[in-house]
């Protein structure tokens, strides 16, 4: 099974980013089991990364492999949008 | 007000006329418009001028547009845009590309995290969001875009920006998104941009409708653009205040300054008005060479004709400007009026005037700008491009063409003639089945001038102003004006025939007179010698006389003379004596 390696870029404690935390863990536990690499990134810590990776808005998910990628801005919590950027059947 | 709000210049030509100073320090002013209208030029321009005026490097925001493409839209513009976005002007290029997937809110702390710490690398103290409307919608949420809002406002607070600007496309009263109505609140400057056609040109316009703290000119103001940037056409001050210079300079040749009572004031406006075909370009142009024949720097700007055209139609009359134009002396601009608005002929003639700096300027015709954009545009053009010259001491001749013979129409239309401190009205004669050029000097400030209508001739040596006759309260003019010379000359010529004539039989008179003086002359001398002649004759007869009476008396032995005379004496006296004793 193919690893799916994500990051995810929030403002610290921001609402929509904890929601974000919430919403992918969530998303993860069900339908990648043991199968993700996620990175939290706290933009408020590294902005000079954030900028680097052309991150603007918060949160933005990155998913970095396998190809394609994507991205995804918001707090995750459409979930079926999120599942078929990632690639994931449900 | 115990403090007055400081300010930030924006080294907008005209706007900080308009604001009293620029943009609120430390606050937030939002640039409303429609696309188009120039928001992101005047938030960009601002950027450029703090950079290259103050050194404050800025960061600007973009939602809309890519930085390439910002740049490439500035490109027009003598910014050095390039160069200024490596070190002291960054572009946050901060459109959402189509490919991402939305899922849920977001918000914009990450954002500004990112845009506080680009903001101490560089110590930008200006800071743009240009296009903060397209980052809104995608929010899809009114309470979402006011949050947001007012994060980025409580953000600017906390980051002691010198200025901020945020533009969003709201049109016209902002009643369309009724959302944004809150920002309008929020920030303490608003000014509206607008883009509209007129006539198939396309006029901006710009006007402050808020301005917190402050008082500001109201009002709707004509904004154009030129190679330095956007330039906003601000009223004019009301105190007039243009140097009066006594000193002359030629209107072109020498009558027409006499008619002038001198020639023009430097740093005059003169209006040449008249119909087509009245040589409105002859005059000027005449104007022009003897400008430059004095070695003045000299503008001419002709609409809707070429350059190359108008040299060889001047040169027909004897009016060479090609070798002034060789050597630099004179430039040639030559523009199509309805390819853009007036106010950007206003903005094209100023970069002109401080590039050639000219002495003398000649605009031909001035009434050609009323085709680019409407009258009223035009009209606020054209006062102030003669303000405008005037503040540069540049002595100018307008010419305007003007429909019908009666040069009111043209004071009605373009309203210049109010400002212009002369006014030559050219116009066509037509009597005895000819049309004659006539001049006339309608006004003329400061200055004796002629009230004379007189008749202009164009010869290959130039324009000439000849002689009028007025004949029975007429001024004749061309055959009528040749008869009336040519009987003229015949009338001299018998006076002065007569004159000889009469010379002749007054100096035959004066010589006849010597003549008989002469013989008169001899006459009396002859007559005296004789008169002479005859008391000596007469005086030698008288002594011989006496003589003989002495003789006769010693012959005869008395004493005759002395008891004739003195004898009777004696007696008289020997009584006397006797008496007194």
């Amino acid at each position: 099974m193919t690893v799916v390696v994500m990051r995810l870029y929030i403002a610290n404690a921001a609402p929509n980013s904890v929601k974000a935390i919430a919403n992918l863990e969530a998303i993860c536990k069900q339908h990648l089991p043991g199968a993700f690499k996620l990175e939290i990134i706290d933009v408020l810590e590294f902005p000079k990364r954030a900028l680097a990776d052309g991150v603007l808005v918060t949160p933005h998910l990155s998913k970095l492999s396998p190809s394609p990628a994507a991205k995804i801005v918001g707090n995750l919590s459409d979930r079926s949008n999120v599942l078929h950027a990632l690639g994931i059947k449900e | 007000m115990a403090h007055p709000l400081p300010k930030l210049p924006t080294g907008i030509g005209g706007f900080d006329d308009l604001s009293h100073g620029g943009l609120p320090r430390h606050r937030t002013t939002l640039l409303k418009g429609g696309p188009g209208s120039g928001k992101t030029v005047f938030a960009l321009q601002c950027l450029v001028n703090a950079v290259r005026k103050r050194r404050e490097p800025g960061i600007f925001v973009a939602f809309e547009e890519s930085t390439p493409q910002i740049i490439a839209n500035a490109g027009s513009f003598n910014w050095g845009l390039p160069a200024l976005a490596k070190n002291k002007l960054f572009f946050l290029d901060a459109k959402l590309s189509p490919e991402v997937v939305r899922s849920g809110e977001f918000d914009l702390s990450g954002m500004l995290a990112i845009l506080k710490a680009k903001k101490d690398e560089i110590g930008a103290q200006w800071i743009v969001f240009d296009g903060v409307d397209v980052l809104l919608t995608l929010l899809q949420n009114p309470i979402a875009e006011m949050r947001e809002i007012y994060r980025i406002r409580d953000w600017l607070a906390d980051n002691d920006v010198s200025a901020a600007i945020i533009t969003a496309k709201i049109d016209g009263d902002g009643s369309a998104i009724l959302n944004y109505g809150f920002m309008q609140f929020m920030v303490d400057c608003v000014i509206r941009f607008e883009r509209r056609l007129e006539h198939g040109v396309a006029l901006h316009r710009l006007e402050i409708t808020k301005y917190r703290g402050s008082d500001f000119v109201a009002g709707e103001y004509p904004v154009s653009f030129g190679p330095s940037g956007m330039e906003v056409g601000a009223p004019e001050p009301a105190e007039i205040r243009h140097e009066a210079s006594t000193e002359r300079v030629s209107a072109g040749f020498e009558r027409l300054d006499t008619m002038l009572g001198g020639g023009l004031f430097r740093g005059s406006s003169t209006l040449i008005t008249g119909v087509p075909g009245t040589s409105k370009t002859t005059l000027a142009g005449k104007f022009a060479e003897a400008a430059c024949r004095r070695g003045e720097r000299t503008l001419f700007v002709s609409f809707d004709e070429g350059a190359e055209p108008i040299q060889r139609n001047l040169s027909s009359v004897g009016i060479h400007l090609k070798p002034h134009v060789k050597s630099g002396l004179l430039r040639m601009y030559s523009a199509r009026t309805e390819s853009i608005g007036a106010e950007d002929h206003l903005v094209k003639l100023k970069s002109l005037i401080r590039e050639h700096r000219p002495r003398c300027m000649v605009i031909d015709p001035l009434s050609a700008i009323a085709k680019a954009g409407g009258m009223e545009a035009a009209r606020a053009v054209a006062n102030r491009l003669i303000y405008m010259v005037k503040d540069e001491k540049v002595t100018v001749v307008v010419t305007a063409i003007n429909q019908g013979d009666d040069p009111q129409n043209e004071a009605t239309e373009l309203q210049i003639s109010t400002i212009a401190d002369t006014w030559l009205h050219l116009s066509y004669l037509i009597r005895s089945g000819e049309r004659n050029r006539a001049l006339t000097i309608i006004k003329s400030r400061g200055t004796w001038h002629s009230n004379q209508v007189r008749e202009l001739v164009l010869g290959n040596t130039g324009p000439v102003l000849a002689d009028v006759y007025t004949a029975g309260g007429e001024v004749l003019m061309g055959t009528l004006r040749w008869e009336k010379e040519g009987a003229e000359r015949a009338k001299t010529l018998q006076r002065r025939a007569e004159f000889e004539h009469k010379r002749g039989e007054l100096q035959t008179a004066e010589a006849d007179t010597n003549a008989r003086i002469k013989a008169l002359q001899q006459d009396l001398a002859r007559q005296r010698a004789e008169l002479a002649a005859y008391s000596s004759e007469n005086q030698a007869r008288i002594v011989s006389s006496s003589d003989r009476e002495a003789e006769l008396r010693r012959i005869r032995s008395g004493d005759l003379a002395r008891s004739s005379s003195s004898g009777n004496s004696g007696k008289r006296s020997r009584n006397g004596t006797r008496d007194a004793r």
